[in-house]
């Protein structure tokens, strides 16, 4: 297999309504950030590979070939993804995959959502024929499994608060970070309305418009360029409706993640890989996906969370750019996971980098828990 | 035009409508619901009982052709209490949404608690079905209004989680 490395990772600045651009112009700002950063031309760019959440997010039907112009994909192959809230990891893993398999020797990849333009709670919440019409969101959906890993394990209410304020605290050291809210405390996050019980106000994600783009390209072409090489990577998924599915601890979880560690020749999780950009769009999350992906055991991870293991300079690091907690444009939300851990190895997170990050892990999750899509960069090939 | 009445976007409402077929499985299910019984059906490889039937069983990649007569009794497996409105829903929050699993089922589905309050409910606790009156029933979950705890002993739900035998 060609080995293949992250040599540019692209922004958009995350808000609530990104109403100075539209579709086309959220998806450029990303592509340009991203080409400008690997130092490439658009005729070094062999294909182009676009994710991003449902249609139904902003109302645009098949977009990949309305914003064919803005993503550079004229005359070129284009490819869209769609898993859900995953997609923006899976569209990473398409995209190297196409360069791994030298199908491609440099991959342009983008995602985004533009939620300003319609309302992804609408869009989440509809009524399904012959069924009560009564599902309420991701956090609705979400919050039984939370309530179920609260009462599995004994876990104290305020483990919730405190990932909501590591988060958010993270965020303002990034810039580009949604949601900047100084002097968050774990007082202010109890005192916010209850949403989906147990969930607050503050212990969910926003909705977000933004982008994220990544240049993807085989080891011969890196040269002398900045590189987060991609050392293991996978997508699993299960059946939503399947018997004996465990939703607190998801099988397809633990077994992409089981995955990647085997291709980087990882073994202790916890104790080789320095930083991870983890999608947890609800606080629980946090402690449940440190169980799920074998951080610890079953029942630690809320105590690992507890002892400030995921804080960024802990043992441990979680979401060091602030995270889905902080930003949330569904579709690139992933990507932003895959994008942060590669800017951690390539000591370009500025504000927010962990000091001397050589293995970093990004992973997205989406759907009804039931996709998942990770992978594994180093600052080094060895 | 004045600073504040400069728009840099309009608001165009879109519709969509979907004509939706139910197919074989689901057709068989919701005839049954409309008389008031619920059948779930079950995977000739490995026995789990599905409810409401999707025609197939996701861990075998096979037809549920063995129709189960269930109860409308079961218990929570999990719940939340929704308490924000939901764009173009009807229901006025706050409301309890479960996981409703049936005995004998081997999944769950959503629906409605009521008839207790918020506070006492909790996970294992015993439900049963509240139906409509007879002459609303249609082809829809609908036909039951919601689920009511019953005096039962608590499940623990660590046991509910299928095993194949």
């Amino acid at each position: 297999m060609i080995q293949a490395g992250v040599i540019g990772v692209g922004q958009t600045k995350y808000d609530a309504k990104r109403r100075d651009v539209s579709m086309g112009g959220l998806v450029r700002e990303a592509i340009d950030n991203a080409m400008l950063a690997a130092n490439v031309e658009w005729d070094a760019i062999d294909a182009v590979i676009l994710g991003k959440a449902p249609d139904m997010f902003e109302g645009v039907v098949m977009p990949e070939l309305y914003l064919a112009d803005a993503i550079g994909a004229v005359g070129k192959p284009v490819l869209r993804v769609h898993t859900a809230g995953s997609v923006g990891g899976s569209t990473g893993v398409i995209a190297a995959t196409h360069v791994c398999s030298g199908q491609f020797k440099t991959v342009l990849t983008v995602t985004f959502e533009k939620q300003s333009e319609s309302n992804a709670t609408w869009a989440l919440s509809p009524r399904y024929p012959y069924s009560p019409h009564i599902n309420a969101g991701a956090g609705g959906y979400f919050a039984p499994f939370i309530r179920e890993y609260i009462r599995r394990y004994d876990a104290p209410e305020h483990i919730g608060w405190k990932v909501a304020v590591k988060d958010r605290l993270n965020a303002l050291k990034n810039p580009l970070a949604h949601l900047h809210i100084p002097g968050i405390d774990e007082k202010m996050v109890s005192d916010t309305p209850m949403l989906w019980e147990p969930l607050r106000y503050l212990e969910s994600c926003p909705s977000s418009d933004g982008a994220c783009a990544m240049v993807i390209t085989s080891k011969d072409l890196v040269g002398s360029r900045d590189v987060a090489w991609i050392k293991g990577m996978a997508v699993r998924s299960e059946g939503t409706l399947s018997a004996g599915r465990d939703e607190v601890n998801p099988q397809a979880g633990i077994d992409c993640a089981k995955d990647i560690y085997d291709q980087a020749g990882i073994t202790n999780p916890y104790k080789e890989i320095d930083c991870a950009e983890i999608y947890v769009p609800f606080s629980w999350y946090e402690p449940m996906w440190l169980e799920n992906l074998g951080f610890c055991d079953l029942g630690e991870g809320w105590k690992l969370t507890d002892q400030d293991a995921t804080a960024i300079d802990g043992e441990i690091p979680f979401n060091m750019s602030g995270g889905v907690m902080s930003s949330n444009p569904i579709g690139a939300s992933g990507m932003i996971r895959f994008g942060e851990a590669a800017l951690q190895v390539m000591g370009k997170a500025n504000d927010h980098q962990v000091e001397d990050a050589k293995v970093a892990m990004g992973h997205a999750y989406g759907g009804a828990a039931q996709f998942f899509a990770m992978w594994i960069v180093s600052s080094s090939l060895d | 035009m004045s600073e504040e009445e400069k728009k840099d976007y309009a608001e165009s409402p879109i519709n969509l409508e979907y004509h939706y077929t139910a197919g074989s499985a689901t057709t068989r299910f919701l005839n049954q619901v409309k008389e008031g019984k619920i059948v779930g059906q079950s995977c000739p490889k490995c026995s789990a009982v599905y409810v409401p039937p999707r025609g197939s069983c996701p861990r075998c990649g096979v037809a549920t052709n063995i129709e189960v007569p269930l109860t409308d009794k079961g218990c929570i497996e999990s719940f939340t209490i929704v308490h924000i409105p939901i764009p173009g829903n009807p229901i006025v929050p706050p409301y309890v949404c479960a996981m409703i699993r049936l005995d004998g089922a081997n999944i769950s589905f959503l629906h409605l608690i009521q008839g207790i309050d918020v506070e006492e409910i909790r996970i294992g606790m015993r439900i049963q079905a509240v139906w409509k009156p007879k002459d609303e029933w249609t082809h829809s979950l609908e036909n039951i209004k919601w689920f009511t705890p019953i005096d039962e002993p608590d499940v623990d739900v660590a046991t509910l989680r299928f095993q194949e035998s």
